[in-house]
């Protein structure tokens, strides 16, 4: 009984994270609006032109922010499970570290470093055997596909040493 | 011609040997792929799209069609011997099959998925060419209008008919379409949204899309829930052969969720998942052994495996015949379709008899080459399976990654892999569907093409829509189509509320 009100007052708590999601409803639409009103200027003779479309979809994208702003007040999103930040955080630099890396070291220096960081995100962070084995098994992968199936992969150090 | 005359020349086709190794290839990579946890058809199909980039259109076209059904194939093993199904809708089969794997009746479980599999391919395959030709005819006298008309059905059963809410459902498809609003406009030249961007003037690649939003998204996902220790792997104990009650017990069930799965995938309704439940619960049922059912009933297994794939050939009818995606991975072939400059629909019966029939071909040659790829080696299946979790993610990214590579090799776009990633997590972490984004992306500028035609041969009058019956009544199945659930989930939700404040008291 005496958790009742502490309960309720979370209850009347809105949910953040969904008038976020709101809020990047709204400025989508706002971008797509811009961008149609520039649109309008050039139209011709047509009433419906390029810009009716992505009016009508910015128009909607309000819409759904409203609706998702009343979601978040009645609490209809599902339960959130906790997240992990650093698994992420390693995948996502390894995507990062791969998409720099990859026009001056090659695909396969590049992709094993990807590699590597996947599975540091996944707890495996012995970088002496997840980095040679990832850069191994891109080499593998560059020779089939930029050898046998003709995909542009760029290649590096490590591949001109095969062409 | 007859159909049977396209058929046997379509078999012709698929029967060379260059194209049945292309089969071949494609049956062993799809069910390779498929059978991987956490890897559905879509991923499947989208994973291996780059494999086929080089190979010639019916070459491509029947590898492709080869990786759709070997995805499905795996899926259900791994959903047996897995408790955590690749794909929505192999989730029945873990239901049943999953507790035979327990019970030590893993052999069987694969053996009746596997040729409940083949029996409902075989069937909806055939299905499938005698109700094209058909639906061809119907759509010769369908208009812009009725296109457009057909398209927002599309949208409204993909997005917000089924799952858990019609608001996170609308909010992915519109999300989707705002992104098919990027480059080049196609019936005028403006450039929309491209920022100044190069990149962008061709639009948003919808693989990159599927692949960052499905592969990258999935993989951040898991990594973010942390280590819950390693999953269990059924090991397959016994015989995978089925002894004479497992049949008798089987082959109703296949036949019946053939015939429930092939209408449903067919209907411009999207998801295999309706389909494998209603045939689930039909089952349930009928069974002698109700009891049985979730402790590892064979029917539960043998009826919802052959409505997946039954529904899987169903949805390939409005995808051949109408160009209409009705789901994620018919989005991703849709794709595969136009990276050749196809357009599939009426049109492409006409233009291109041999490389349509050719197709439906090789997924009957596909079906075959699967049942005897999946009974004998399913050993070899299992076993990776066992493949530990920072290995089988880190390649899935290799993969994943090479594909978008091998398109365009450029910053930017793997910049948009890596964006697209972080949003198909973050939607997954909010519990909004990804498949709605993906149909969404690609059938957008279709449905405005179609759209601005109607109104620019009514000269902007927009009653035009609803004048034509056909256009009327499929704009009325879709609005009932969002109202109805949208009214049975408030409804349910009241009741459950008004419970749990009565639990309360």
């Amino acid at each position: 009984m005496n958790q009742e009100p502490v309960k309720q007052a979370e209850e009347r708590r809105p949910d953040w994270a969904a008038l976020v999601i709101a809020a990047v409803l709204v400025v989508i639409a706002a971008v797509i609006f811009a961008d149609a009103s520039r649109l309008r200027e050039v139209m011709g003779y047509s009433p419906v032109g390029p810009a009716t479309v992505p009016m009508v979809i910015a128009f909607v994208l309000i819409l759904l922010a409203v609706w998702t702003v009343f979601a978040a007040f009645r609490h209809d999103f599902p339960e959130r499970e906790k997240q992990e930040v650093q698994p992420v955080a390693w995948i996502v630099g390894g995507l990062a570290a791969q998409m720099l890396l990859l026009n001056t070291a090659g695909f396969s220096i590049a992709t094993g470093v990807l590699f590597a960081a996947t599975a540091a995100g996944f707890g495996k962070r012995r970088f002496w055997i997840s980095l040679p084995v990832g850069m191994v098994l891109c080499l593998i992968v560059w020779l089939i596909f930029a050898g046998l199936l003709q995909l542009s992969l760029p290649a590096g150090p490590l591949e001109r040493l095969f062409q | 011609m007859s159909t049977f005359e396209f058929l046997l020349q379509g078999l012709m086709t698929a029967a060379q040997p260059m194209n049945l190794l292309y089969a071949l290839i494609g049956v062993t990579l799809g069910t390779a792929v498929g059978v991987l946890p956490g890897i559905g058809p879509a991923l499947t199909v989208a994973l291996l799209l780059p494999v086929t980039y080089r190979l010639d259109p019916a070459g491509s076209l029947i590898m492709f069609a080869g990786i759709y059904y070997g995805g499905m194939y795996g899926g259900s093993t791994t959903s047996i011997l897995l408790n955590t199904p690749g794909e929505s809708a192999s989730i029945v089969t873990a239901l049943e099959g999953n507790k035979m794997a327990r019970a030590g009746r893993g052999g069987p479980a694969l053996a009746t998925a596997a040729i409940g599999s083949f029996v409902a391919g075989l069937i909806a395959t055939i299905g499938l060419a005698f109700i094209a030709p058909l639906v061809v005819k119907l759509a010769l006298v369908f208009g812009p209008r009725e296109y457009f008309a057909l398209m927002v059905l599309a949208f409204v059963t993909v997005s917000s008919a089924f799952g858990d809410s019609t608001l996170r459902g609308l909010t992915s498809l519109f999300i989707g379409l705002a992104f098919s609003l990027v480059g080049i406009d196609q019936l005028t030249g403006q450039t929309r949204l491209a920022f100044g961007v190069p990149d962008l003037l061709d639009g948003i690649e919808v693989t990159t899309m599927a692949v960052a939003m499905f592969a990258i998204g999935e993989t951040l996902f898991i990594a973010a829930q942390g280590d819950k220790g390693p999953d269990k792997v059924e090991a397959v104990k016994g015989s995978v052969w089925m002894n004479a009650a497992d049949w008798a017990r089987s082959w109703k069930p296949w036949l019946r969720g053939t015939f429930i799965g092939f209408p449903i995938g067919a209907m411009p309704a999207g998801g295999a998942e309706i389909g494998t439940f209603l045939s689930y619960a039909t089952e349930k049922k009928l069974s002698k052994h109700p009891e049985e059912f979730g402790h590892g009933a064979i029917e539960g297994v043998a009826g919802p495996e052959a409505a997946n794939n039954a529904s899987a050939a169903g949805t390939l009818v409005p995808l051949l015949t109408l160009g209409l995606p009705t789901t994620a991975t018919a989005a991703i072939m849709l794709a595969g379709f136009q990276q050749y400059g196809l357009q599939p629909g009426p049109l492409l019966f006409a233009t291109n008899p041999q490389l349509v029939w050719g197709l439906i071909a090789s997924l009957l040659i596909a079906n075959f080459m699967l049942l005897v790829l999946n009974l004998p080696l399913v050993g070899l299946w299992v076993r990776l399976l066992t493949i530990p979790k920072p290995w089988l993610y880190a390649g899935i990214l290799l993969f994943a990654t090479l594909g978008t590579i091998g398109a365009n090799p450029s910053v930017f776009e793997l910049g948009m892999l890596l964006t697209f990633g972080l949003l198909g997590y973050l939607m997954r972490v909010f519990g909004y569907p990804i498949a709605p984004v993906v149909v969404g992306l690609i059938l957008g500028p279709l449905a405005e093409q179609q759209l601005r035609r109607a109104l620019a041969i009514s000269q902007g009058d927009f009653t035009v829509l609803f004048t034509s019956p056909i256009a009327a009544g499929l704009l009325t199945v879709a609005f009932l189509a969002l109202a109805v659930p949208l009214i049975l989930r408030a409804r349910g939700r009241g009741e459950v509320l008004s419970q749990m404040a009565a639990d309360e008291d």
